[in-house]
């Protein structure tokens, strides 16, 4: 009986699996040749470079969010944390204009700071979580709250902008091309790369897969839970830090509304990537595929006039339900006939 | 016990009951009957389809071809546990209750009582009260099931099927769980039922219990009926046999004495951890040391805290003649002492995953190389690991939780053993699976001991701990209440100890 049983869960897997990981692709494939139909210049090089860079922001801390979530956390404070790093590498930035001048030194320092701030951020989520034996959804509730207020504050309540004579120096770092491709493509690609690496080949990531899995087995297993916990939200950290230095010189300002609901919308990418939400499996490529998910349709209703641009919140909802639907679909049967 | 049942006719009645699950045929043909009154054993291997025949009763299964007939009337049950509104009711063994909600809320859940469209607390709480002192529990219908032991759970599914007028009741290892004393209250529990005529079907590993309890026993072997016989008619050990299908001689293998100069690997001296309290043994190279005492006497609290996971507050560990402070797992793993859990779906396998990760979860960092963890090897772990532990699972992607309880038990087994360990400690390491696989395990344990490792072995079930140790250290509430060696070992000096009836030497 068992070994029967056995067999055929087995091959029930098998068969999910495969949908998780090519679904959401053929999902992003559709949508491609769905925008190429409402509009042929949805497939200009200039536009798909567009989608590309923009999608590196949230692919970025989707990353981040990927191993935060497979270890069986959640962070929601990254939206807040990313506007708050953005406002004190601008403060910092523009006061170090009177010793260093405006020029590479300074941008360093502020890239330094953020990356500084990051892991900080990071750690305190962690250790919170961990030692302080706080559920994480609310660490970072408070701590989204926190971050958000202090930016605004920093800001008094307005904009924080920064020095053009920076700005000048600092601009390559989002406008700027390397082989061809925008600086933040490739800085999404390296993060992409080293967490796949990271998540799938490593003893860390195979630890944060049985954390999610079952707590209690990881402990017993040897596993230094607290340790692997913090770590994935310092990781999380580091990936908002890289994300807000190469959001900073595009607009060159933070203010209260810099990163709003950006943790949404990278948890929103980690779960259409097939990573579950309740932790225990991740998916790094599914993460990647997610973001751009997002960034396409909010392009596809930008280039055409079929709904209306306002509606994008609603066409991202809309592929998020269907995304986990599918994935968690009718074809799987009720886990009570596998006992 | 006696057969008063014979002349009766049966509430329930199963009829050339076949079971598949897609193509593949599970039950073949089973017929059996359940008389008013009685306690019916059901009894078989790992995989006899024992769980699927209890389900196909109860109606969360149907089957694929034959009859049920319930009364005498053929009946189609209905899904999903609703045939409890028939008298037929399963307790899993899983137990069934939401552990936050109080004991009245669960025995009323789904069918609570109210007045002018209010929860009707009073009377609830007054007849959950009637029903409690009936089985004579002594608990609070206000308690909440957390903070209840695994027995008074057990308890409180009873009190719910007795509520729902219950008939007929199945139970799927109930006793698997409980300690002596515990299944002890439990049999007076199912005596008290019988004598109202409820019918009672159980499954049970343990043939000594089974023998003990049951008015008539079926056999199960392979999804075919063997024999049904009344219990007195059978001895655990032609039981044991029927249901292997062989000649089970040596459950436990032969025992080695160990060297008489063999050097003390472990040594512990007034050790004091959470539930456990001055405790001083020593363990030799090459020893197996039972350890033995009720649920809760402070033994698996004191080996959590040898092997790093719980703090210890006092005393000293000394082993291979230096001083030992177990602060983590990681850290009592690379010296080479293990513990394999006694709850091995909650704390020692990933259900959800496949057998190789959970093979070297223990020993990753053995299996990490510069680029990341080292697949081959891990492929090759398992390999190696299928072959020495006989674990049998149809393909190498087959989820753990799939797995028969026993092939799931040699996987754990094989887990720990990936550590190389020095001093293994296991803990009720044939809990809930067959006697085909217990053997296995023990020969298992006493060539490892052979070959020199020091092993420690935690059970409730006294022929283990008898049949397996070289000395046996009794606890009781979370102190040493004594150690025997060579003939004193035995079940009643053993008891005499564990309820405290006798106190005496140390370790």
């Amino acid at each position: 009986m068992s070994e029967a049983q056995a067999d055929s869960g087995g091959a029930r897997h098998g068969f999910r699996i495969d949908i998780k990981s090519v679904g959401p692709m053929i999902a992003l494939l559709l949508l491609c040749i769905l925008g190429y139909v409402l509009n042929p210049a949805f497939a200009s090089e200039g536009n798909l470079t567009n989608i590309l860079t923009r999608s590196a922001f949230i692919g970025i801390i989707a990353v981040g969010a990927t191993f935060v979530i497979t270890a069986g956390g959640i962070d929601l404070s990254v939206g807040s944390m990313a506007a708050v790093i953005s406002g004190v590498m601008i403060i910092t930035m523009n006061s170090a204009i009177d010793t260093f001048g405006p020029g590479l030194t300074t941008v360093l320092l502020g890239c330094g700071c953020s990356i500084i701030l990051g892991l900080g951020a990071g750690m305190i989520n962690g250790l919170l979580t961990t030692k302080g034996k706080i559920e994480a959804f609310i660490v970072t509730l408070g701590t989204m709250g926190i971050f958000r207020s202090l930016v605004t504050y920093f800001a008094d309540g307005g904009t924080l902008a920064l020095d053009f004579g920076i700005r000048s120096v600092y601009r390559p770092v989002y406008y700027g091309d390397f082989l061809g491709l925008p600086i933040p493509i490739w800085v999404f690609i390296c993060v992409a790369l080293v967490g796949w690496f990271l998540l799938n080949r490593t003893t860390f990531g195979r630890y944060c897969t049985a954390i999610g899995s079952n707590e209690g087995v990881a402990k017993y297993s040897a596993v230094n839970v607290d340790r692997i916990k913090t770590m994935t939200y310092v990781i999380q950290g580091l990936c908002v830090s890289l994300a807000t230095i190469i959001y900073v010189p595009r607009l060159g300002s933070a203010s209260a509304s810099t990163g709003v609901l950006w943790e949404l919308e990278a948890i929103a990418a980690v779960i259409i990537g097939g990573t579950v939400l309740k932790g225990g499996y991740g998916r790094i490529g599914g993460t990647v595929i997610g973001a751009l998910i997002l960034t396409t349709i909010g392009n596809i209703l930008n280039l055409t006039d079929l709904v209306s641009n306002y509606l994008n919140g609603t066409m991202q909802g809309l592929i998020i339900i269907i995304a986990v639907w599918l994935q968690r679909g009718p074809w799987q049967k009720p886990a009570s006939s596998q006992t | 016990m006696l057969d008063q049942t014979g002349a009766q006719a049966p509430v329930l009645e199963a009829a050339n009951i076949s079971k598949s699950f897609g193509s593949v045929p599970v039950l073949f043909s089973l017929s059996m009957d359940l008389r008013p009154g009685e306690v019916h054993a059901l009894i078989g291997e790992n995989g006899a389809g024992k769980s699927t025949f209890m389900k196909v009763l109860a109606g969360f299964h149907q089957p694929t071809k034959g009859r049920i007939k319930l009364d005498g009337r053929e009946i189609a049950l209905p899904p999903n546990g609703e045939a409890e509104a028939l008298g037929v009711v399963l307790i899993h063994q899983e137990l069934n209750l939401a552990e936050q909600m109080t004991v009245e809320e669960n025995v009323f859940l789904g069918r609570e009582m109210s007045r002018f469209g209010v929860l009707d607390r009073v009377s609830m709480r007054r007849a959950v009260q009637r029903y409690l002192d009936q089985v004579g529990l002594s608990i609070s219908p206000t308690d909440r099931v957390s903070d209840l032991s695994m027995a008074e759970k057990q308890m409180v599914e009873i009190v719910k099927a007795i509520s729902r007028d219950a008939r007929v009741l199945i139970m799927d290892e109930p006793t698997a769980v409980l300690t002596e004393v515990e299944t002890q209250m439990f049999f007076d529990q199912v005596n008290q039922l019988k004598a109202r005529g409820v019918s009672i079907m159980f499954v049970s590993h343990k043939l000594a219990e089974v023998e003990a309890i049951a008015d008539r026993i079926t056999v199960l072997r392979d999804g075919h009926w063997i024999t049904t016989a009344t219990a007195t008619d059978l001895t655990t050990e032609s039981m044991a046999q029927l249901m292997v299908g062989r000649e089970l001689s040596d459950l436990y293998p032969p025992m080695n004495e160990v060297d008489v100069d063999a050097p003390a690997v472990l040594k512990v001296d007034d050790l004091t951890a959470p539930g456990c309290d001055g405790i001083s043994f020593s363990l030799r190279k090459g020893e197996i040391l039972g350890f033995s005492g009720l649920v809760g006497s402070g033994r698996s609290a004191l080996f959590q805290a040898l092997v790093g996971l719980n703090p210890s507050t006092a005393g000293q560990i000394t082993y291979n003649g230096q001083s030992f402070r177990p602060t983590s797992v990681a850290k009592a793993r690379d010296a080479g002492i293990v513990y394999l859990t006694k709850d091995r779906k909650e704390k020692g396998l990933l259900l959800g995953q496949q057998m190789a990760p959970n093979l070297t979860l223990l020993a990753l960092s053995k299996f990490s190389g510069p680029l990341g963890v080292d697949r081959k090897a891990e492929g090759a772990a398992m390999t190696r690991a299928t072959r020495r532990f006989d674990i049998r699972a149809k393909t190498n992607e087959t989820l753990v939780g799939n797995l028969s309880g026993g092939n799931q038990q040699k996987l754990l087994l094989a887990k720990v053993m990936e550590a190389d360990p020095q001093v293994l400690i296991v803990d009720e390491p044939t809990r809930g699976i067959d006697v085909g696989t217990k053997q296995q395990i023990y020969h298992f344990l006493a060539a490892l001991a052979l070959e020199g490792v020091s092993i420690v072995v935690i059970s409730s079930e006294m022929p283990e701990i008898i049949g397996m140790s070289h000395r046996v250290v009794v606890m009781r509430e979370g102190k040493i209440a004594g150690t025997l060696s060579g003939d004193e070992i035995s079940e009643q000096e053993i008891m005499r100890y564990a309820a405290g009836l006798k106190n005496g030497s140390e370790a």
